[in-house]
């Protein structure tokens, strides 16, 4: 079923806009059910069987609050920044491939439009924490800048690593050069792959300051960093933005190490729908990990966070930028294939 | 690794930690100036949650004031009804048959346990992990169950009574109790794994927040955080009471003075505490568990007394002053986390926030027990 242009687009918009939606209030409620179990509870159970209600009666009870602008912020930038998390990330999914021909704009550029808007986020954080006038917010954010910055050069290089490999930026292309079979992925693609999809994934984690990298938000520390005056929605949206991050860097990582929509073996089907089936598979495996990471481990401090990045991340990323590209200039010729 | 350069001229803010905060645990108040992220002086403001307990002593009998021990530490609330009734039974001259001593140090190390577990899992809630708070709360609660189903309540105990206790405990309190030891045995082997090798837990905790023991004799701090220090005093052993002389334990003593010694030293207690409550149930006599004649109404000579005993957080020590009638002329009481607490403006002098808060989770403060 092919559309016509302004309602394919419309459709992908109501699409992706619903998928966001439902997977952050339904990413609450597994993230809730992981801990529980992790931690030897149950969980949410009253709203709903297994508790399924529970987002929907969140919901419902962030939307009816109050939103609270607090003396003394700024009105403007209070205001935007939740839009500013939020937006894009919500973009970025315009050029996430959901299955073979399941992606909103197939452009060549997708990788580059992806790390665009996610620099923007950062700004978002920034904003909202300066904006609401309280110390905690602004220790926050000055800490999620810092952090923002200093994992994004080890990412952006192992993304550079990945580009000298396929040679493509466009994220479809590269699902459909991991094709047949599991040992086509990218994982697999060198002995020095699996040390970059390590490095990419810590990334990720630190990117949307999830736990043990959660500093911006250290509620022990900072009670509830950039986001402490907000309240009802404004909060929500935050929220919303974060695990719509944390889905945008397991997509990620799923489609350039992990064979996108490709099925892990050839005799299974990755045609239609069961491209969707295996690519949220693999994303979902990673947001558990992420989740199963979360309640594991204690955080780590801002030096702590800072000398990992410089001292160990990026001098092996960058390592593993070389030999790569030795890897892809050099055998060649030592194996006389041209 | 922490030491960038911090310039000496550089505006320096007012971050007012509390009283309402995740991390005080209560209403503790800390005005710190900060610079930047670095503490420049931190002052712990008190007061929130006094309740005049000292006054409250003067002003109702010597069996009132009894409940009013187990609102100061309610985390450790049988250390303190037995540090009370120590020191009332000494100035009454009371003996206490062997039973009911027996009984108090089961009870009051079980007590301990909990205390430290509860701290376990607060401290690594500080630090940002969720999951282990859970776990020894689990624990915990067994040995709540415990002390409900023999003194009556979980947490604002008021078990003993001067000359004894108010009742025998039955077998399924002492079966209950070895079945509790095997199972925190078991378990203590996960949370090191879980917890104390975990590597980001590690790099928190050593080497920062490192108090002396000079720093510890200057201010007066007892307990895990003294002994963290390098200094083995414990009133258990140094001051014996009770029957712990007849019982067989160590005291754990590290001696770097960082979070993390402070950390082991009450991860080994809790080992030690197991020790002790396990060989006070093997050698528990029979007999009654009060003293015989022990009047209606009590009034002890004139005259000053003081008795300290080992609480979880250090010692509390008690002096009462009797003018031979029903009432106290004067109750001071010593507690730990009051001392503990005064070195930390010191203590957190030049530290980083999270380091500075990682210090003043591993001093277990419990705030009623230091506003009292």
């Amino acid at each position: 079923m092919t559309l016509t242009e302004p309602w394919r687009v419309l459709a992908f918009l109501v699409g992706i806009i619903a998928f966001v939606a439902l997977n952050a209030a339904y990413l609450v409620w597994l993230e809730r059910k992981v801990a529980g179990h992790i931690q030897g509870r149950i969980g949410p159970k009253e709203v709903g069987p297994f508790g399924l209600l529970q987002p929907l009666a969140d919901g419902i009870k962030l939307m009816s609050k109050q939103l609270l602008v607090p003396k003394g912020v700024d009105p403007l930038l209070f205001k935007v920044a939740p839009l500013l998390v939020l937006v894009p990330a919500v973009m970025s999914f315009v050029t996430i491939p959901f299955g073979e021909n399941l992606v909103a704009r197939n452009i060549d550029i997708g990788l580059l439009m992806i790390f665009a808007f996610a620099s923007v986020n950062v700004m978002g954080l920034l904003l909202g924490g300066w904006g609401s006038n309280n110390k905690y917010a602004v220790i926050s954010a000055a800490r999620a800048v810092s952090q923002n910055v200093a994992y994004e050069i080890p990412m952006l290089i192992t993304v550079v690593t990945m580009i000298m490999l396929t040679s493509t930026m466009n994220l479809n292309e590269m699902v459909i050069q991991q094709g047949g079979g599991i040992l086509n992925w990218h994982f697999f693609a060198n002995p020095l792959m699996p040390f970059a999809f390590l490095i990419f994934f810590v990334c990720a984690l630190a990117e949307t300051n999830r736990a043990p990298f959660d500093l911006g938000e250290a509620e022990s520390e900072l009670i509830a960093g950039f986001h402490t005056e907000y309240s009802g929605m404004g909060f929500g949206v935050f929220f919303m933005g974060e695990y719509a991050n944390i889905i945008i860097g397991c997509s990620l990582a799923v489609i350039l190490f992990l064979g996108g929509w490709q099925s892990p073996f050839e005799f299974l089907s990755d045609q239609g729908l069961w491209g969707v089936f295996w690519f949220l598979a693999k994303v979902y495996f990673l947001i558990f990990c992420v989740m199963w990471i979360r309640w594991t481990y204690p955080r780590t401090t801002l030096w702590g966070l800072l000398n990992l990045s410089w001292k160990i991340l990026i001098p092996i990323s960058l390592l593993i930028l070389l030999l790569t590209g030795a890897m892809i200039k050099v055998w060649p010729l030592i194996t006389g294939a041209s | 690794m922490n030491d960038l350069a911090r310039s000496p001229n550089q505006e320096t803010f007012v971050l007012n930690l509390g009283p309402q905060h995740p991390a005080t645990h209560g209403v503790l108040r800390v005005k710190l100036t900060m610079d930047g992220e670095y503490i420049v002086d931190a002052e712990p403001v008190l007061g929130y949650v006094h309740r005049m307990h000292e006054k409250m002593g003067e002003n109702r009998t010597w069996v009132q004031f009894m409940p009013n021990t187990a609102r100061l530490d309610y985390l450790g609330a049988l250390s303190y009804n037995h540090g009370y009734v120590k020191v009332v039974e000494q100035a009454m001259g009371l003996e206490v048959p062997e039973r009911a001593e027996y009984l108090r140090v089961i009870t009051v190390e079980l007590n301990r346990i909990a205390s430290h577990l509860l701290w376990f899992g607060a401290f690594v809630l500080d630090l940002g992990g969720f999951t282990p708070l859970l776990y020894a709360f689990d624990d915990r609660e067994h040995i709540l169950d415990l002390l409900e189903s023999v003194t009556g309540s979980r947490l604002t105990f008021c078990y003993y009574r001067f000359g004894g206790l108010c009742n025998d405990v039955d077998d399924d309190f002492l079966t209950g109790t070895r079945a509790f030891i095997k199972r925190l045995r078991k378990r203590l082997p996960d949370y090191h794994n879980l917890v104390t090798k975990n590597i980001i837990l590690i790099n928190r905790l050593k080497d920062v927040g490192v108090l002396s023991a000079e720093m510890c004799r200057k201010y007066g701090a007892t307990g895990p955080v003294l002994r963290g220090s390098g200094v083995d005093y414990d009133v258990r052993k140094n001051e014996p009471y009770s029957v712990y002389p007849e019982l067989d334990f160590e005291v754990p003593v590290y001696s770097e003075g960082d979070s993390m010694a402070r950390y082991m030293v009450r991860m080994d207690e809790i080992d030690q505490c197991l020790r002790i409550v396990e060989q006070a149930l093997d050698k528990l006599p029979e007999g009654p568990v009060m003293a015989e004649k022990v009047p209606k109404i009590l009034k002890p000579a004139a005259g000053d007394y003081y008795g300290a005993v080992e609480a979880a957080r250090g010692t509390f020590g008690i002096r009462i002053v009797s003018d031979g009638t029903n009432i106290p002329y004067r109750m001071k009481l010593r507690s730990p986390t009051f001392s503990n607490l005064s070195l930390y403006g010191e203590a957190s002098r030049g530290l980083l926030l999270p380091d500075a808060l990682a210090l003043m989770g591993s001093l277990d403060l419990v705030i009623p027990e230091i506003d009292r």
